[in-house]
């Protein structure tokens, strides 16, 4: 079970959280044009890197805040964690 | 009897004051306090206790601890019994019953023993290459015959009794294992103030110091290891635990331990748990998990009396035990000389056999200056004695080692042999350390951290009680120093031991001319060095393909004795070297579980928290039956009388078309929604428009997924101008909240907006039905409910009795119909008012299935539809589509296969008889007497029996089901072999104009 640093509440067992997904991954803007391949990257597709990954985590069973995390995806070591505004 | 095979020394840890009665097979046995199973049983000249896995071999004991492979039984009887535990791990308690397994009709004659002489038949991989033909053998003979033979003990087959429990634990230095290296390392970061837990498997502390013959200071090893531990203990930031067994260690340096909390007390407190879970998340973990002995390989060495020679060592010192009273001592190396040594002690001479050409170590020379017989540069080539061994062929080796230049018979009653020792590195390993092959070890060990893992003593491959203490002594200083910085530095003592010389790396024996005994590695799995050769002739290389296809090391014990010398054996066939070959993964458990130790206190009611509504008791006394709404517990019907599920749920439904009924909405999802931005974030999620809702109005929305798909439905009212409260389904209400959070605090952090989850705030009850307007009227006559004043989709907020209510004029049943929310501990009051009132117009409770009954009538979707892959148009909802504005999954609404009008889209089915019910689940095809596969053009999403029409109705997706109204299909359901003629009819069975609800 991993031990996540919540930015706003501070270490916690994996069990408060939930995963995100990919946060390099930016929605389109509301009512913008968007190519059929833009929209098709945006909803579906992925890169599933081996080793650093950026990605959003929810502290759901706590403060409820959305945040940051870099993770290693073969080691799981995360190397920090970041409010959104932050730069991770 | 039981002193038969005791020990001359009193100095041991049983209590020879306290006797403890027990039986095995139905004998009784005496024991002393402080004894195992397996030590009772040996000093009672007990050594057949079970029968092996696949040739059912007598087996006996081979180790002391968790090591053992054999020696497992089924303990206790009815729903307390348990199957496949160590003889070796259980304490004896007055009364315990314990009896051997996978024997029949008994463990000296089992007939199960036929395996055994037609081995050849049963080789490596047997089961990929028998049982093949005829085929139709495979479900009515061979599975039945293999399953009944399979397995071990037997498992009860009712709940379990006892109580275990799970505990958090953090620290900043946990220490597993408590033999030198373990003690010096807690000692060290204890007095350095860490926060430190030491872990101990066994009953007792000091691990080898208990059996080596070895001074620590001015004191012997047992003393200073005594002396430690009741020094610790005294300590506030030390927790002492033994009988507790790290087993897994996890990601972030959390390990797991099992803790055996009153398995031996006899008759312990009633609230004391049995077994005790520990999750400790420490700073640093410090591995001094010892090392486990290798058994040798030659002919026949299963048989009962063949034990490890530390096993016998520990069983003489610890146990006060003898394992036999005339032993032949096998060894490739000097730690075996112990255990000659210790039956010295007790006036028993052993025959000394060592593979090595000599030796001067300091305890072959005390065996050699004791009178003992030496037989160097010679191995035991096969045993005799099927129950117990009786002799050994003891042979004198060629120069090539390769076979023996002579053969000799010399009786014994037990063999204890030493292959060299094993680092016990699977901690390590979990942890994810890289291993590598330490040479003159022959054996792995920790190599490359990747979490706070740090091997000290024989389990990082340091054998010498100095080196053992020096590391521990530093590593606990280091690692405590890292955290605390208090520079306590505790003083290593002097210790003295004997000197050892390297063993041989020669373990497995010739086998003797013209004879083919087998010769075990594996004696848990019977899988033997024939197996491994077996394997290689078959094409098998990978360690891992080996693995598996031999099950070496795949059993109960996870190789502990033998997954070295089975991948040595590889390695010399390969004609590799060790590293080259690698070595399989370590995984945890460490040692077998308990389930009931994994699942805690979370059994039965505690599975999972019930989610009650403020009228639960109400219903309970009104004869519900509840269903399970994720973790809610909603009223499901109300059975009067001798009606079945379908009679009640018709009455219920009915009721609500003719009269009116109530029906507990408590666990829809509501969300408080507030803010200058409200009404545009709603503009967003949902995919109609929201900006102009006047307020003390609701309107139904639609959220989509970027994906497009219909994600959750509900109605949201306009409180005032920057307040909204939302509803969700009962299933999505978290998920809704998530994504709302997720868009306001992400993607479009701009928006004034704050959500929160008010769900268990309200207690909801809707009112429906034709009468629902009159006892709406009696109950808060202040109100105007006419159409005018009170409009569907309208919101009025008043009072009943000094109670804030609000009436939303909403319906899911498609009658008119109420909502009356009040707040939560208001609700069972509320209700019972409502009921009261309600009695003139004949109200009556409905749960979940009238509620399905109705809402599928009126063709309402709801979970069975909204099943992720459906798009607005699927459904019907197009018309709540914005064109105008952009939203969450618009987009994707564009997609080519979203607006291709073949797609499959919401109908209503009525069977052409009027009569058969059709399964939810059924598959919609035009034609049901073709061949497979047969094109399916839709299924069946929900099922009622229609209270309008009398006749069975259900709704469905089918593929261009707009222009298939009026067609005959067949719903068709395979595995029940059902095939229903349908016609296809609009969803909207009753009331298609909606006009019922805005009466």
């Amino acid at each position: 079970m991993l031990e996540i640093k919540c930015p706003y509440c501070g270490k916690r067992s994996q069990n408060e959280f939930a995963y995100g997904g990919d946060a390099t991954v930016k929605r389109p803007n509301l009512g913008e044009e968007v190519s059929t391949k833009d929209w098709d990257d945006f909803v579906y597709y992925r890169d599933n890197p081996r080793g650093k990954h950026t990605e959003y985590w929810h502290h759901v069973s706590g403060c409820r805040q959305w945040f940051k995390a870099s993770r290693d995806t073969a080691t799981h070591e995360i190397f920090n964690t970041s409010s959104l505004e932050e730069e991770i | 009897m039981s002193r038969a095979f005791r020990t001359i020394s009193e100095n041991n840890t049983l209590d020879k004051s306290k006797v403890i009665n027990f039986t095995f097979n139905g004998d009784s046995f005496q024991g002393y306090e402080g004894d195992t199973l397996a030590s009772a049983l040996i000093a009672n000249g007990v050594h057949l206790v079970g029968r092996s896995f696949k040739y059912h071999r007598p087996r006996g004991f081979l180790g002391v601890g968790v090591e053992e492979p054999n020696a497992m039984v089924q303990l206790h009887e009815g729903d307390k019994s348990e199957p496949n535990i160590m003889a070796t791990e259980v304490e004896i308690t007055e009364g315990l019953k314990a009896k051997s397994q996978n024997c029949w009709p008994s463990v000296k004659f089992d007939i199960g023993e036929v395996n055994n002489i037609l081995k050849r038949f049963f080789p490596a991989g047997f089961y990929y290459k028998t049982f093949m033909w005829p085929k139709s053998f495979w479900m009515k003979v061979y599975e039945p015959i293999i399953r009944k033979a399979a397995g071990m003990g037997v498992a009860p087959i009712k709940p379990d009794p006892d109580r275990y429990e799970h505990n958090y634990e953090h620290c900043d230095v946990l220490v597993v294992g408590s033999g030198p290296s373990g003690l010096a390392s807690a000692l060290a970061a204890a007095n350095n103030g860490a926060r430190v837990i030491l872990a101990e498997d066994k009953a007792h502390f000091g691990g080898s110091l208990l059996t080596d013959n070895v001074t620590i200071g001015n004191k012997s090893g047992k003393e200073w290891a005594d002396e430690t531990i009741s020094y610790l203990k005294s300590l506030p930031n030390v927790i002492v635990k033994n009988r507790s067994q790290v087993f897994g260690y996890y990601d972030h340096n959390m390990t797991v331990m099992f803790e055996r909390v009153s398995d031996h007390i006899h008759n312990p407190d009633q609230y004391m748990p049995r077994q005790r879970l520990h999750y400790i998340r420490a700073a640093e973990v410090i591995i001094s998990t010892g090392s486990i002995e290798r058994p040798l390989s030659f002919g026949n060495n299963d048989r009962p009396g063949i034990f490890l020679a530390s096993a016998a060592n520990e069983y003489m010192k610890v146990y006060g035990t003898l394992v036999g009273k005339k032993p032949i001592i096998f060894t490739n190396n000097d730690s075996a000389y112990k255990a000659a040594i210790e039956f010295h002690k007790n006036n028993i001479k052993s025959l000394i056999i060592d593979t090595r050409p000599s030796s001067d170590g300091e305890l072959v020379k005390e065996a050699q200056s004791l009178g003992l017989v030496i037989k160097f540069n010679s191995g035991i080539a096969d045993v005799k004695g099927r129950l117990k061994v009786t002799s050994a062929i003891v042979g004198k080796f060629n120069s090539d080692k390769e076979s023996y230049a002579s053969l000799e018979e010399f009786e014994c009653d037990c063999i204890c042999m030493s292959g060299g020792w094993t680092p016990t590195v699977h901690l390590s390993s979990q942890a994810g350390n890289k291993l590598k092959f330490d040479e003159s070890l022959d054996a792995f060990v920790p190599n490359n951290k990747r979490q706070k893992e740090t091997a000290v003593g024989a389990a990082n491959g340091s054998f010498t009680l100095n080196q053992s203490l020096a590391e521990g002594f530093q590593v606990g200083f280091d690692l405590s120093n890292s955290i605390t910085s208090n520079n306590k530095n505790t003083t290593v003592p002097t210790s003295n031991e004997a000197s050892f010389q390297p063993h041989d790396k020669f373990w497995c024996m010739p086998l003797p001319k013209g004879k083919n005994p087998s010769r075990f590695i594996d004696f848990q799995n019977d899988v033997a060095v024939s197996d491994i050769e077996l394997a290689f002739r078959e094409g098998f290389r990978s360690i891992e393909h080996v693995k598996r296809y031999t099950t070496l090391g795949m059993a109960g014990d996870q190789g502990k004795t033998s997954n070295l010398n089975g991948l040595q054996h590889v390695s010399n066939i390969q004609k590799k070297i060790v590293p080259e070959v690698g070595h399989t993964t370590f995984r945890p458990p460490y040692t077998p579980v308990t389930i009931g130790t994994i699942v805690g206190r979370e059994v039965g009611n505690h599975f999972q928290p019930s989610r009650k509504t403020p009228t639960h008791e109400w219903h309970v006394t009104n004869n519900v039956v509840f269903t399970n709404a994720g973790l809610w517990l909603r009223p499901r019907y109300y059975p009067r009388g001798s009606e079945t599920m379908s009679d009640a749920v018709n009455r219920e439904a009915l009721n609500v078309r003719k009269n009116v009924g109530i029906c507990d909405v408590t666990s829809l999802g509501k969300i408080d929604i507030k803010g200058p931005d409200a009404a545009e974030l709603l503009n967003r999620v949902y995919t109609n428009a929201w900006m102009k809702l006047p307020v003390g109005k609701a309107r139904y929305g639609v959220m989509l997924r970027e994906d497009g798909m219909v994600f959750d439905d509900g109605t949201t009212t306009r409180l005032s101008e920057n307040h909204f409260h939302m509803t969700t389904t009962t299933a999505q209400a978290a998920n809704v909240l998530s994504h709302l959070e997720f868009y306001l605090q992400v993607v479009w952090p701009e928006l004034k907006v704050n959500v929160l989850s008010t769900t268990e705030q309200w207690s909801g009850a809707a009112i429906a039905g034709p009468k629902s307007r009159d006892l709406m009227q009696k109950l808060f006559p202040k109100v105007d409910f006419s159409t005018e004043n009170f409009p569907f989709m309208g919101l009025v907020e008043t009072e009943f009795e000094g109670i804030h209510a609000k009436l939303y004029r909403i319906s899911f049943s498609g009658e008119l119909a109420y909502e009356v929310n009040v707040e939560s501990n208001h609700g069972l009051f509320m209700w019972n008012e409502i009921m009261k009132a309600g009695e003139e117009f004949g109200i009556q409770p409905y749960g979940t299935e009238a509620l399905a009954t109705l809402r599928i009538e009126m063709g309402h979707v709801s979970g069975p539809e909204l099943d992720g892959r459906a798009v607005p148009y699927d459904l019907g909802l197009q018309g709540m589509v914005s064109q105008k504005k952009d939203f969450i999954g618009k987009r994707s609404l564009e997609k080519d296969a979203f607006v291709n009008p073949l797609r499959q889209t919401l109908v209503g089915l009525v069977p052409v008889d009027k009569k058969t019910k059709i399964p939810e689940g059924a598959h919609l095809v035009e034609n049901d007497k073709v061949s497979l596969p047969n094109p399916k053009l839709g299924h069946v999403s929900s099922s009622c029996w229609s209270v309008e029409y009398n006749n069975p109705f259900s709704i469905g997706v089918l593929k261009d089901g707009k222009n298939k109204i009026g067609q005959q299909l067949f719903a068709v359901y395979p595995l029940k072999d059902i095939s229903i003629p349908v016609e296809v009819v609009s969803s909207h069975y009753v009331d298609p104009k909606g006009e019922r609800v805005r009466v």
